[in-house]
């Protein structure tokens, strides 16, 4: 025994697993259930246990070359045959091939009476030479419960499902049984705690008239697991986990630029547009020109040959594509080239996971390197604010985890703060550009501006946005004494400006050339006195010279006189 | 053809019983030798027992819908009856087979 055990720990490894080809759930669990070892999927009825085991046992028939039995105790093989065709699984081909055996065990209650010790043999030989017929390595049950109301003796099936779960050990088959639910425990009859490797549980539950699938991993012995609830789906597809919280905040950036579709924008946010792979967000009131916006993005994202994927809650495709077409986008040739995916549906149509693991599998699908919503305003209806953060911000990380440009379009309720966000996830977006309407003088005019920018020297202007035929431009507003004008009102008081403008010159003009003239005049007046005083020194000038000549003759005829007289 | 109206008769009387084994077990062993005891003693000699060995023939476990080892099949008279256990209490294997009449009928004959 001691010498057993040692080898035990020599050769101990890491766990290993067997994966169950369902998306999401290899994620969630780290690699699948537990090999070789037993796993319960316990839950409520139309919870999809039974969907789970099928999906793993064909799965692994299929993908990873383990052929499974499944022991149905419920259902015949021809009614779950019908059940998994919806599914995409065609189980009685895989039957022809060997790789799936169905066993059907018909329980019938009371017929069956006891006298003495008994064991389930019967079930093992069963059990035992369809493993050895196929090669098995996946077993499910579905659901062992059933032998409870078949036989009486609780002890004796206790212990021969505890031998059960050994005597898979031993054979090291992976196996799935599924168990209903208890009132207040995992599984009604308490199976959980024979199999304690791995429990899984799933939940269906129906909020505001709107379904949604939840699995939890309520233990997994010796692993790492997710402990949340995850959402899951079951369509044509088979099954879909979304692992939501399991991404974490580590997200590669990258210093690409990508274009707004408005080459005003673009000037507003660095003259380069939005960083590829963040997340967008444009708020503002009705009509505010949101959807615009967002098909320009789209518009751009197509005419650089990348793939865009664009969601509609509130427009079919086409009733976007014609509105677009008003305003000189015309997103048709994307739609024929394959590059725009329009995709759109109802918020009510599903739960708010749902939701999430559509755009999950279209984005899977098309690799788009834009997502749109438009809007996420109206996910809220039926469900709590708090949730639709949640699922936002999960969505969010998802598409940054790939790189992925995503916009979501919020609507502003009237009355509301417009730098609320109905869903709170402004602070998660790393661009937040909001519109909003001005009324004024009896007209509504859209104004934009860039509320933040992460990583980026944004503009601060609040821009009047214009959409017409040829498309979409942002004029500067008027920002003056007045206030905010836009539209006629901004028209208005411009030309009011150019007017007083002209005005002012034009009094600058007149009152230049009043100057000039008095300049004029005042020099005609000095050149007047000038010829004055000209005159006024040649007269002097002539009057001295008078004078002199007059002094000179004078002495002359004084000494005439005097000559005459002293002679 | 000929021996059908002869058998038919015969029939309405005969306990067909089918155990089901799986090796030889002690479960096995001893509800072997309790139906043995409790079909000489009821049934005389108005039964034909058939003993089946899952672990030899594995597909009949599947093909006759066996779980529980030992399993005691009735098939005749109608309706089939199924009896799980070691047959340890020898009434109510009695009870389940409704042989008792058989003693009964036997017992009222030697009276």
């Amino acid at each position: 025994m001691a010498g057993k055990k040692a080898a035990a720990v020599r050769t101990i490894s890491p766990l290993r697993k067997a994966p169950t080809g369902i998306r999401g759930l290899d994620e969630i669990s780290g690699g699948g259930l537990p090999r070789g070892r037993t796993t319960i999927v316990c839950g409520g009825p139309g919870c999809g246990k039974t969907m789970l085991g099928i999906e793993f046992l064909v799965r692994g028939a299929l993908e990873y070359d383990e052929p499974g039995v499944l022991m149905a105790f419920e259902e015949t093989p021809e009614d779950i045959a019908q059940n998994v065709a919806s599914l995409g699984f065609d189980i009685q081909d895989l039957a022809d091939k060997k790789k799936l055996f169905l066993d059907y065990v018909a329980v019938e209650p009371s017929e069956i009476q006891e006298t003495g010790d008994y064991d389930l043999e019967g079930l093992f030989i069963r059990l035992g030479s369809a493993i050895e017929m196929l090669g098995a390595k996946r077993v499910m049950f579905d659901t062992l419960e059933a032998l409870f109301s078949s036989f009486s003796n609780a002890a004796i099936l206790r212990s021969e499902f505890r031998r059960l779960f050994r005597w898979l050990k031993d054979r090291d088959i992976t196996a799935i049984i599924t168990a209903e639910k208890g009132e207040n425990t995992l599984t009604r009859y308490g199976l959980e705690e024979y199999v304690s490797d791995c429990v899984i549980s799933l939940d269906h539950r129906v909020k505001d008239q709107i379904s949604g699938r939840r699995m939890r991993i309520v233990k997994y012995r010796g692993t790492k697991h997710g402990a949340d609830e995850y959402p899951f789906l079951i369509d044509e597809q088979g099954m879909s986990v979304l692992p939501l919280t399991s991404l974490q905040l580590q997200h590669e950036v990258s210093n690409d630029r990508v274009s707004s579709g408005v080459p005003d924008l673009d000037q507003m946010l660095e003259g380069q547009g939005y960083y590829r792979g963040s997340s967008i967000l444009f708020s503002g009131t009705a009509g505010s020109g949101k959807t615009t916006l967002a098909a320009s993005f789209a518009d751009a994202t197509c005419r650089r040959g990348e793939r865009c994927l664009y969601i509609g809650f509130e427009e079919s495709a086409r009733q976007i594509t014609r509105n677009m077409k008003s305003v000189g986008i015309d997103l048709e040739p994307w739609v024929k080239q394959g590059l725009l995916f329009q995709e759109s549906w109802r918020p009510t149509q599903f739960g708010l996971e749902m939701h999430l693991l559509r755009i999950h599998k279209l984005v899977e699908k098309i690799q788009p390197t834009a997502v749109i919503i438009d809007p996420i305003t109206n996910l809220v209806s039926g469900t709590s604010q708090k949730e639709v953060q949640s699922m936002l911000m999960r969505l969010m990380d998802f598409l940054k985890g790939k790189l992925i440009t995503s916009v979501f379009v919020s609507l502003t309720e009237g009355g509301a703060s417009l730098e609320k966000t109905e869903v709170g996830i402004s602070s998660l977006s790393d661009t937040w550009i909001m519109l909003r309407d001005i009324e004024l003088n009896g007209e509504r005019n859209r104004c934009v501006y860039v509320l933040k920018s992460r990583g980026m020297a944004h503009s601060n202007q609040l821009r009047e946005f214009t959409m017409s035929k040829e498309g979409l431009g942002l004029i500067p507003a008027y920002i003056g004494t007045g206030g905010v004008l836009t539209g006629s009102s901004r028209l208005a008081q411009e030309a009011k400006e150019r007017a007083a403008a002209l005005a002012e010159e034009q009094e600058n003009r007149r009152r230049q050339h009043e100057m000039n003239l008095r300049r004029l005049n005042l020099q005609a007046q000095i050149e007047t006195l000038r010829a004055e005083l000209a005159e006024a020194e040649q007269r002097i000038e002539a009057t001295a010279q008078a004078d002199e000549v007059r002094e000179d003759q004078t002495k002359r005829d004084s000494a005439k006189i005097a000559k005459s007289r002293g002679a | 053809m000929k021996n059908k109206p002869k058998k038919r008769p015969a029939s309405r009387d005969v306990v067909e019983l089918r155990l089901y084994v799986a090796g030889q077990t002690p479960k096995s062993l001893a509800a072997i030798s309790n139906l043995t005891k409790i079909c000489a003693e009821y049934a005389g000699e108005q039964y034909h027992l058939e003993v089946i060995d899952l672990a030899k023939n594995p597909t009949l476990a599947r093909d006759h819908q066996i779980l529980a080892i030992p399993t005691l099949v009735r098939s005749l008279p109608v309706p089939i009856r199924k009896i799980i256990g070691d047959l340890s209490d020898t009434e109510s294997v009695v009870v389940g087979l409704d042989i008792a009449s058989a003693k009964e009928k036997r017992r009222a004959a030697r009276a």
